[in-house]
């Protein structure tokens, strides 16, 4: 069952009651999650194929509105939408009026006049996704706000896991750390609503300052602040990027303290489950936050969440937009 | 809606017989077993395409080849639909590229499914000929579509319903008409 598909009267319902979003992952149940993962299968098969299209969306029209700058997410979904037929349109902050100062809502509704079906938004102020589905019709897929949620990195994160992990036999039992800055990723946060909702643990590691104590109120989660603790018996551990304004703005010592104490390398990994897998968010600062040598390895899974970006987010967009209007 | 039974259109001796002959013609028309294959359109073409391929073995003492197709993203009526498809995977585990293809499928309606699967096939590669077998053509083409092999002709109206059951899937086989209580 897809969250926001209980079934009602269509035709009784106005089109905006009807549209389904991916703001962040609360509300997906289990099943919804593993239903999104089967139909990622069938997407990664596609992708595999000569032609790599399917006319499942054709007549749709997918508009990616990045506020903030990333190329790879951007690119990933338009991939996605185009090889399902989809139209799209694309709209960068940068060269754009909002550098003008135009406000969020006037750039939308200005937006909003070329029709598109979803809206696939990335923004830094968290919540800005949110607020952009209740001004429009269209359906809304989060692409990152702020720190708050990044829902189709987590969602490629846990299906790379069941894809590669050795003799994979569900989430249950499975405990994936998490280490680095905790505080400002949203990688982080989604990862938690993810691998929680389909029953694995998730133990996050970071140094103090940047480690939020009140993640560890949610059920399934714990913190500590030794890499060492949280790597143990870890059956997937992922370093977040290490970003260098961190250190300008005093919340962490060195970079070379910082590596000492929390990179995750092959000698801290041999606590970990023998078959663990290495994971990261990407861009990945080699021999800071992850040992270089240790992400070249096979049990480094880091090029696998790449390539599973494009299937995952075919998935979703299908999903959203199929049955819609 | 609640549909009532409104009469057999075959039973489990008569579907048998019909795919033994629709096998035989199958192999008569290819000249026997060198690039056939025969695949199943999602639900209930697939055990149809793989008892045929086992009725073709038994006769020829070779099996075609055999797959699964898929044809939910190919589907033209998408926006028709309600709730959420299923999208099941399509295992087609040979170069479809020169083969004689037959594509099996339990009833030929409107011909719309049809039209998806021959696209989904093409897009995997280049088959020298691609054939149709129905277990039942119960007529109403909305699409210049014709079967090459047919278990049985069926004149229907649009408020019937035909519903085969077979073995894999619904435990038991056999063809029934049902129509719309309201109707």
């Amino acid at each position: 069952m897809i969250p926001g598909s209980t079934p009602v009267d269509l035709a009784a319902t106005p089109a905006k009651a009807r549209r389904r979003h991916l703001l962040d992952l609360e509300g997906w149940s289990r099943e919804a999650l593993l239903a999104l993962f089967d139909t990622t299968d069938v997407m990664a098969q596609v992708m595999q194929r000569t032609i790599k299209k399917v006319p499942a969306l054709q007549g749709f029209t997918v508009g990616t509105l990045f506020f903030e700058n990333s190329t790879r997410t951007r690119l990933s979904f338009e991939r996605a939408a185009r090889a399902q037929s989809a139209d799209v349109i694309s709209f960068a902050a940068g060269g754009s009026s909002v550098s003008k100062g135009e406000s969020l809502r006037d750039t939308l509704r200005t937006i909003d006049a070329m029709q598109a079906d979803l809206y696939v938004v990335r923004h830094h102020a968290a919540g800005a996704p949110h607020q952009i589905a209740n001004w429009t019709d269209a359906a809304v897929v989060n692409a990152g706000d702020g720190r708050r949620s990044h829902p189709t990195q987590a969602l490629l994160d846990a299906y790379t896991f069941r894809e590669r992990f050795e003799g994979f036999d569900g989430f249950e039992g499975k405990r994936l750390a998490i280490v680095g800055d905790v505080l400002h990723s949203r990688v982080a946060r989604s990862n938690v609503s993810a691998w929680t909702t389909l029953g694995a643990e998730v133990v996050l590691c970071g140094p103090r300052t940047l480690l939020p104590a009140e993640l560890a109120e949610q059920p399934g989660v714990t913190l500590t602040h030794r890499v060492e603790e949280a790597v143990e018996g870890a059956h997937a551990v992922m370093a977040l990027r290490l970003q260098h304004e961190r250190m300008a703005s005093g919340l962490l010592p060195s970079q070379a303290e910082y590596r000492q104490r929390y990179q995750v390398n092959r000698e801290r990994m041999r606590l970990a489950h023998p078959d663990a897998l290495v994971m990261h968010p990407g861009p990945m600062n080699r021999d800071v936050e992850i040992e270089g040598v240790l992400a070249d390895e096979p049990r480094s899974v880091i090029e696998a969440q790449v390539a599973n970006g494009v299937p995952v987010r075919m998935a979703v967009l299908y999903t959203l937009l199929v049955g819609s209007r | 809606m609640t549909l009532t039974p409104k009469a057999t259109l075959m039973d489990e001796q008569e579907l048998g017989r019909a795919l033994t002959r629709i096998a035989h013609e199958i192999v008569e028309r290819a000249k026997g077993v060198d690039g056939l294959a025969l695949v199943g359109i999602h639900t209930r073409g697939v055990p149809i395409a793989e008892r045929l391929a086992d009725l073709i073995e038994r006769f020829e003492g070779r099996r075609p080849m055999s797959g699964k197709l898929d044809i939910t993203l190919y589907r033209d009526d998408l926006t028709e639909i309600a709730l959420q498809p299923v999208v099941r995977k399509t295992e087609v585990p040979f170069d479809v590229s020169g083969t004689t293809i037959v594509l099996c499928d339990d009833v030929l309606y409107t011909g719309r499914t049809a039209r998806a699967a021959l696209d989904a096939l093409v897009d995997m590669g280049r088959p020298a000929v691609i054939q149709y077998a129905v277990l039942v053509d119960r007529g109403h083409r909305e699409l210049p579509i014709r079967a090459d092999y047919v278990g049985k002709n069926v004149p229907t109206s649009r408020a019937e319903v035909v519903k085969v059951k077979l073995r894999e899937v619904d435990g038991e086989d056999g063809v029934q008409l049902l129509e719309h209580a309201d109707a």
